[in-house]
């Protein structure tokens, strides 16, 4: 009998079948317990693939941008070197964008530390070009950066994914935990199901016996039970759910308030939501196997 | 046992030890006919209920060979089980009715396990229920019902699904001598539609009232004896 099959059992669905069973519904902590336990699954794998899909995003900016410096007091071998590597640059197969940043956005951008007025006073500040590659183009970085020291050897050149590497790195691990978090939410769901099918075998032993006698397979038994559980299960599943998502619209209102672009790109698009909400629904089929495998391996022990 | 007539159970050189302590039955070697009625007949402590565990498939031997339906259900394998226990009815000296539910849904339950669309239980659960003279109990459950409703209520549900042997451990243990005969009518008329009744009990003054019925004597857990039914017209 398959795991959702009806035929011949299709009375164990129905208010006969669940009059055997005689504890009213949502009747033991199991369902309590599965909420919490869906509740932590949600918000950790919420973080998961906030960071996941923030690693993406970083993972294309890393491998696809350059900042090429031009540091050379003279402002017109400044001028004519930032001018060369320009053309240059823009000759480079897999290049999709080469823009001298404008000297008013580097005295905003350096306002903070050297103060107005920067245009004013002898400082010189470098030539600055950003340089963007194709999403996926390897070796395109490096090229540019010898083609780059071959025209001017003191331009120095920033490939994002230098600096971004650490924090690549860390959102990585993140990511794993928060993988390996929700694997072990679901491991202990699956054992609260397991420890709460032998209770309900042990409660209704009596019932059973008489069920055997009277003919019942196994697998009829057993769904008797797995329908009891996933009802609980898919309940404390979705109890779960709207708790966690509660507390993931709160934290994302918190985070759109930071302003911050870096903490501002950990977002769940509606992928992230729809997996999140597939959760419980997940967890109410891994309950239903869990306690239909508990109670035929319990039953098989006996004649 | 009737000559000429199929085994429906049978048994060679049986025996049954429970864990390592001594034999509770040994050397069993008899048969069931189909379609006879036979008493197990000894003193308490003889092996009655164990072998009727046998029989309901509730255990199996140490040793032997026991066929029932043509085949060895020593043997058998689990899965097989439930498809021999629905052709064998079962009426247990404590009833064993689900507390929960009604006497129409307990007697219910053999068909609904046996996959007997929802359409088709009312009939006969209300033919049986009315058979057995509860028919005003119906919704009653186990509890509010006497020894000999809940013991009406249980043979109705070993009856029901027309099994080919009906095994009753002590059928008339609680109940009072009129309620035992009246039992023991439901038996025969049930005996009378082909199926083989089997009937423990160590009230030998029940036996004369079945004339066509076979006795099996157990001893200490080994067959004492095997009485043929009475000649026609001789009790």
């Amino acid at each position: 009998m398959a795991l959702f099959g009806r035929g011949s059992g299709s009375w164990l669905t129905s208010a006969a079948g669940r009059r055997l069973l005689p504890e009213g519904w949502l009747s033991g902590p199991m369902p309590w317990v599965i909420a919490i336990m869906m509740f932590l699954m949600v918000l950790a794998a919420a973080a998961g693939l906030a960071l996941g899909f923030a690693a993406r995003g970083l993972d294309n900016h890393m491998s696809s941008q350059i900042t090429v410096q031009i540091v050379d007091a003279n402002r017109e071998r400044r001028d004519a070197a930032a001018d060369r590597i320009i053309a240059a640059a823009s000759a480079l197969p897999g290049v999709t964008s080469v823009r001298r940043i404008e000297d008013q956005e580097i005295a905003a951008l350096l306002r903070p530390w050297l103060g107005a007025g920067l245009a004013e006073n002898d400082l010189p500040v470098p030539a600055m070009i950003d340089v963007a590659f194709e999403p996926g183009v390897t070796g395109g970085p490096a090229a540019a950066e010898a083609a780059i020291r071959a025209i001017s050897p003191r331009a120095r050149v920033d490939a994002h994914a230098q600096w971004l590497a650490p924090l690549a790195g860390l959102i990585a691990s993140l990511r794993w935990l928060a993988g390996v978090l929700v694997l072990l939410m679901a491991a202990a769901a699956a054992f609260t199901v397991v420890l709460a099918a032998r209770s309900a075998l042990n409660t209704h032993q009596a019932t059973i016996d008489v069920m055997h006698h009277l003919g019942s397979s196994d697998a009829q038994i057993a769904r008797l039970f797995q329908r009891r559980i996933a009802t609980d299960a898919l309940f404390g599943g979705m109890v779960g759910l709207l708790l966690a998502s509660l507390v993931i619209f709160a934290v994302g209102n918190r985070i759109a308030r930071v302003g911050s672009d870096l903490i501002g790109s950990v977002d769940l698009p509606l992928t992230a939501w729809a997996i999140l909400a597939a959760l419980p629904l997940a967890g109410t089929l891994l309950a239903m196997v869990a306690a239909r495998l508990t109670i035929l391996l319990a039953l098989r022990r006996r004649l | 046992m009737r000559p000429g007539a199929a085994n429906i159970v049978q048994f060679e050189n049986v025996g049954l030890r429970y864990g390592s302590g001594a034999e509770t039955l040994s050397d069993l070697s008899f048969s069931l006919a189909a379609g006879a009625f036979y008493f197990l007949t000894g003193p308490s402590g003889a092996g009655k209920s164990s072998l009727l565990r046998l029989i309901y498939l509730a255990q199996r031997p140490s040793r032997g060979l026991i066929r029932m339906f043509g085949e060895d259900v020593v043997t058998l394998p689990r899965a097989r089980m439930p498809g021999f226990r629905r052709r064998i009815g079962t009426v247990f000296q404590d009833f064993r009715l689900i507390p929960h539910l009604s006497a129409y849904e307990n007697i219910a339950l053999p068909l609904r396990v046996n996959g007997v669309a929802e359409s088709d239980i009312d009939t006969p659960v209300r033919e049986m229920l009315e058979w057995v003279g509860l028919s005003g109990r119906a919704y009653a459950r186990p509890d509010t019902l006497s020894g000999g409703e809940q013991q009406r209520v249980a043979i109705a549900r070993a009856v029901i699904g027309r099994p080919e042997i009906l095994v009753a451990d002590e059928p008339t243990g609680n109940v009072d001598p009129d309620m035992a005969g009246r039992l023991l009518y439901l038996f025969e008329a049930l005996n009378k539609l082909g199926t083989t009744i089997l009937v423990a009990t160590h009230d030998l003054h029940l036996i004369p009232r079945v004339h066509h019925a076979q006795t099996i004597t157990l001893d200490k857990g080994r067959l004492a004896g095997v009485q043929p039914a009475a000649p026609t017209g001789g009790r």
